[in-house]
């Protein structure tokens, strides 16, 4: 059964039909072409399809498309400035380290986004816990870990946009 | 000597790439109208196909083929990811076909259906209606070696693949000679990769029929050669192209969906077709890490030194060989130049099982002796009262080794040094002091273990690696390598190398990432920890002789003899001032627009190396157990390595980093489980196979000792695989000096652990 939906993606409104068996995952991927989304299992194990929406991590592959409607949903492509600035966060990631492969990268960085967005501030145990969704099997977590403790450090975390890469 | 970007920790080149999720993997490539392929899987371990009906599934609208060994070519092939042999008995055991007649473990493949969409695949899959006749299924090696045991391969007399060993010496000379002799029995689990990614790939024809494959390979060229093997075809009927993947650790060293997906595209008239696996699929039908079971015996000296080791070994290779022979030698290969044995004798027998495939993993073979030998030498040194860092450092074979049989000498071995830095950072002697005398339910204790790894294979396989320059109009360069780029950062490396020979920055060498076989060079591909060290040699010849035209194109623009210039910061330079001559970006112009001399400066290069150089390191492990629940916590873990040279230390660091964590995993929680009876997987998905989270991750330290490689390009020696060879037997002996408990299993999970402590009287 197709059914119509309305929803934003990285700031801009989209109207479409689609199949209501579908996942946010593979609509976001296949009919949007957000190919950032990433798909480690398919069934909520892994936290590389993580995007966000209406500003929390959510594992899109067991989301369905149709609970989307009306809601806002930020992808790894919507993290970065128009201009190709990286955020804070991307910044982050880059400078400790924290890519290897790269797949768990975009779910990672989302995660840590709406962490610094939320103007907490975590203990590295708790920091720990909120990531602890995310599989990554390259970096042992540690530079995962430093980049998110950076951009969470409270002397970058002065701009209420939160996430246009101010230094 | 001073480098001006080798030895930086310079930004991976395609982080911004991958952080802004603008990286392209295969899945991320689409094709209009692009079909599904889905495979059917064998619910039995053992059992042979007697009938296939595909009819019902024929007729469902939206299926465009259906496939079973009927209809694919019955030419056996090997699906290991090694260069090609031309010598037949060196060649990997071809026991392969693209789809099988005979089920060898629960999920082999027995048909495959082509469908416009997922869910109609998944539901013709349905309705193929099959006969098996079931057989034993054999899921120990115990059983498959039994007398009377069917054959899994009708080829292999008692399910052995191979038992190809060695004698170095007179172990039992050696024996007699010892003042004691020690015997040990020590077992690891079958492990998988769980890379990120699962496998994937997808396929079409091009206009002039050739079929192209876009995968997620650690292995294009061999990949392209395997897929024209099992469809018989001319091999360069075939196209591979590697885009970026996620992360591979030797299971995307095999072909595993290539050939199938190749068979489904030439079904359904060259029309795309992608193959992607489950997690639950790759987890069974991809390839694992051998479970090894060892029994050692070591002659050792009142002196403490080691005389003779006798190794047996028994690996569990699964259904198919994929590169089980190979795993085994390599395990009784790599550990040879650590101590200075007089003698050993390694006996090795690989069996076929009904269980998944084992194939490379991340040190192929290593993890596995390290664990049996580490522990071992632990027993050894607890038995007899030596202290076990002194024991290990006055058994070092040092530089100089030369290995009997593979003739392969050590120009470098840094491990004493390694060892001492690793006994200061963990402080050895303070913590010692303090954990002799423990009571209570939280016992500390330390523990280490070493290893040695190879840089390669030579001279068992042929390492060959190609390297291409192409020198622009702006005086930037294009890198081509054939060595692939799975996540470790090896583009980053070989940039930095070609930047430092040609005196550019960084972003001025445009490294080309994605292999593709019609254009990239020659190269094995990812594995064996040998890019960095074979195909950086190659980078290393092809940029000095892009550089060398540059010179004696400037020798012809200004009379200047090339010997007296050199690169410099983008520009040409007086070797003796470094005062600018030219800017490299005026030559580079000239090369293209000289009306008389424009020649475009290239090099195509490739690096055939006959050389192995060994690295080396240690693992020291601080656990803490609560003997109430069983759980071990590492609270503090080091390795330190001597990887030669370190290109980029961020990056090695990060390869440290993952390597550790693989082991931690390997030590404390991972492993495959079947039904011992039926050979079902019991926990082939990411919630019920217990692979560490962030929480379960300790900080990992990391340290260097950098020694000077004659042999590699700027001093390099192998790094990727080596990380995760010593952690699981350093975590081992820690838990034994804490509890006095020998775990001789892998394994260390809390129940496991608990029930030996119960045994063990110690609750
Ligand atoms: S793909 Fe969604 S959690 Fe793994
Ligand atoms: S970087 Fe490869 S899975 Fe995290």
């Amino acid at each position: 059964m197709l059914k119509k939906i309305s929803f934003t993606v990285n700031g801009k409104a989209l109207s479409l039909e689609i199949d209501i068996r579908e996942s946010l995952l593979e609509v976001l991927r296949t009919r949007l072409g957000f190919t950032g989304v990433k798909k480690g299992c398919g069934v909520g194990e892994c936290g590389a399809c993580t995007v966000l929406i209406d500003g929390t991590p959510i594992d899109s592959c067991i989301y369905l498309a149709v609970w989307a409607e009306g809601k806002s949903i930020t992808t790894i492509e919507g993290v970065a400035s128009k201009d190709g600035e990286l955020s804070k966060v991307q910044q982050a990631f880059v400078e400790e380290g924290a890519i290897q492969c790269g797949f768990c990268t975009p779910g990672l960085v989302l995660t840590t986004t709406a962490l610094a967005e939320s103007g907490k501030e975590y203990t590295r145990e708790e920091l720990k816990r909120e990531l602890s969704g995310h599989f990554c099997r390259c970096t042992g977590y540690n530079n995962i870990l430093k980049a998110a403790e950076k951009s969470l450090k409270p002397e970058e975390h002065q701009c209420a946009c939160g996430h246009h890469g101010e230094k | 000597m001073a480098f001006s970007v080798v030895g930086k920790s310079v930004q991976r080149v395609d982080a911004v790439a991958k952080v802004t999720g603008k990286a392209k993997y295969t899945d991320d490539f689409y094709e209009r109208d692009m079909l599904v392929g889905k495979i059917l899987r064998s619910p039995y371990a053992h059992a042979k196909v007697k009938k296939i009906d595909v009819s019902k599934a024929k007729a469902l609208p939206g299926v465009e083929a259906v496939l079973t060994y009927w209809d694919v070519p019955h030419l056996k092939f090997a699906t290991a990811g090694h260069p090609y042999a031309l010598d037949p008995s060196h060649r990997d055991k071809e026991d392969r076909f693209i789809l099988t007649d005979k089920a060898r473990f629960v999920g082999d493949a027995v048909a495959a259906v082509v469908a416009t969409d997922e869910l109609i695949a998944q539901q013709a899959l349905q309705l193929i209606e099959v006969e098996y006749e079931v057989l034993e299924a054999l899921t120990t090696p115990e059983k498959a070696l039994g007398e009377g045991a069917p054959l899994i391969h009708e080829d292999c007399e008692r399910n052995i693949l191979a038992a190809r060993g060695y004698h170095i010496g007179d172990v039992e000379a050696s024996f007699a000679e010892s003042d004691y002799v020690i015997e040990g029995e020590y077992e690891t689990s079958i492990v998988q990769h769980c890379h990120l990614e699962n496998h994937i790939s997808y396929a079409r024809q091009d206009s002039d029929g050739r079929i192209i494959i876009v995968s997620s390979t650690q292995i294009p060229h061999i990949t392209r050669r395997i897929v024209a093997q099992a469809l018989g075809l001319p091999w360069g009927r075939v196209r591979v192209l590697k885009p970026y993947i996620g992360g591979g650790f030797g299971n995307k060293q095999d072909v595993c969906v290539e050939p199938l997906n190749a068979a489904m595209t030439l079904a359904v008239g060259g029309r795309p077709v992608k193959l992607e696996l489950s997690r639950e699929e790759c987890m069974i039908d991809t390839r694992t890490r051998h479970a090894f079971k060892f029994k050692m015996k070591t002659g050792v000296s009142k002196a403490g030194k080691l005389k003779g080791i006798q190794i047996e070994a028994i690996s569990n290779t699964g259904a198919y060989a994929s590169h089980g022979h190979s795993i085994a030698m390599s395990a009784g290969t790599k550990f040879r130049p650590l101590y200075a044995f007089e003698s050993i004798k390694y006996d090795p027998v690989t069996v076929y099982t009904n269980l998944p495939a084992a194939g490379a993993m991340r040190g192929y073979g290593v993890p596995q002796i390290q664990f049996a030998l580490e522990s071992h030498i632990e027993d050894i040194v607890n038995k007899l009262g030596f202290d076990p860092i002194e024991f290990r450092r006055r058994n070092l074979a040092g530089v100089g080794y030369v290995d009997p049989l593979s003739k392969n000498k050590v120009y470098s071995n840094g491990l004493a040094e390694c060892i001492t830095k690793g006994k200061e950072l963990i402080r050895w002697e303070e913590k010692q002091a303090g954990y002799s005398r423990q009571s209570g339910d939280r016992r500390r204790g330390l523990g280490l273990a070493c290893f040695a790894y190879a840089s390669g294979t030579h001279p068992v396989g042929l390492e060959l690696s190609g390297a291409r320059i192409v020198l622009n109009q702006d005086g930037s360069v294009q890198l081509q390598i054939g060595a692939t780029e799975i996540g470790q950062g090896s583009d980053t490396v070989f940039a930095q190398m070609a930047a430092e020979v040609l005196g550019l920055p960084m972003d001025m060498v445009h490294v080309i990432s994605t292999q593709d076989t019609d254009i990239t060079p020659f190269d094995t591909g990812a594995y064996a920890s040998r890019q960095t060290y074979i195909a950086g040699m190659a980078v290393k010849k092809a940029a000095l002789e892009v550089k060398e035209k540059i010179l004696n194109f400037v020798w012809g623009m200004t009379d200047i003899p090339a010997e007296m210039l050199d690169l410099k910061e983008q520009n040409v330079v007086y070797k003796h001032s470094g005062e600018v001559v030219l800017p490299l970006a005026e030559v580079a112009m000239h090369t293209y627009y000289d009306t008389v001399f424009a020649q475009p400066i290239t090099s195509d290069t490739s690096n055939n190396a006959r050389v192995n150089a060994m690295s080396f390191g240690v693992t020291f492990a601080e656990v803490e157990i609560d003997l109430k629940t069983g759980k071990i916590e590492v609270k503090e873990i080091f390795n330190v390595h001597d990887s030669g040279k370190i290109i980029n230390p961020k990056l090695a660091e990060g390869q440290v980093h993952g390597g550790v964590s693989m082991g931690i995993g390997y030590a404390l929680s991972e492993q495959m489980l079947f039904d011992e009876e039926t050979g079902k997987p019991l926990n082939n998905n990411l919630l019920d196979y217990k692979l560490p989270t962030i929480m379960d991750t300790p900080d990992i330290g990391v340290a260097f000792v950098e020694t000077e490689e004659p042999s590699g390009a700027f001093g390099v020696k192998s790094l990727g695989e080596p990380p995760a060879i010593s952690p699981a037997p350093a975590i081992r002996n820690a838990v034994l000096a804490a509890t006095g408990v020998k775990f001789n299993r892998l394994p260390m999970n809390p129940q496991r652990v608990f029930e030996k402590f119960k045994q063990a009287g110690l609750i």
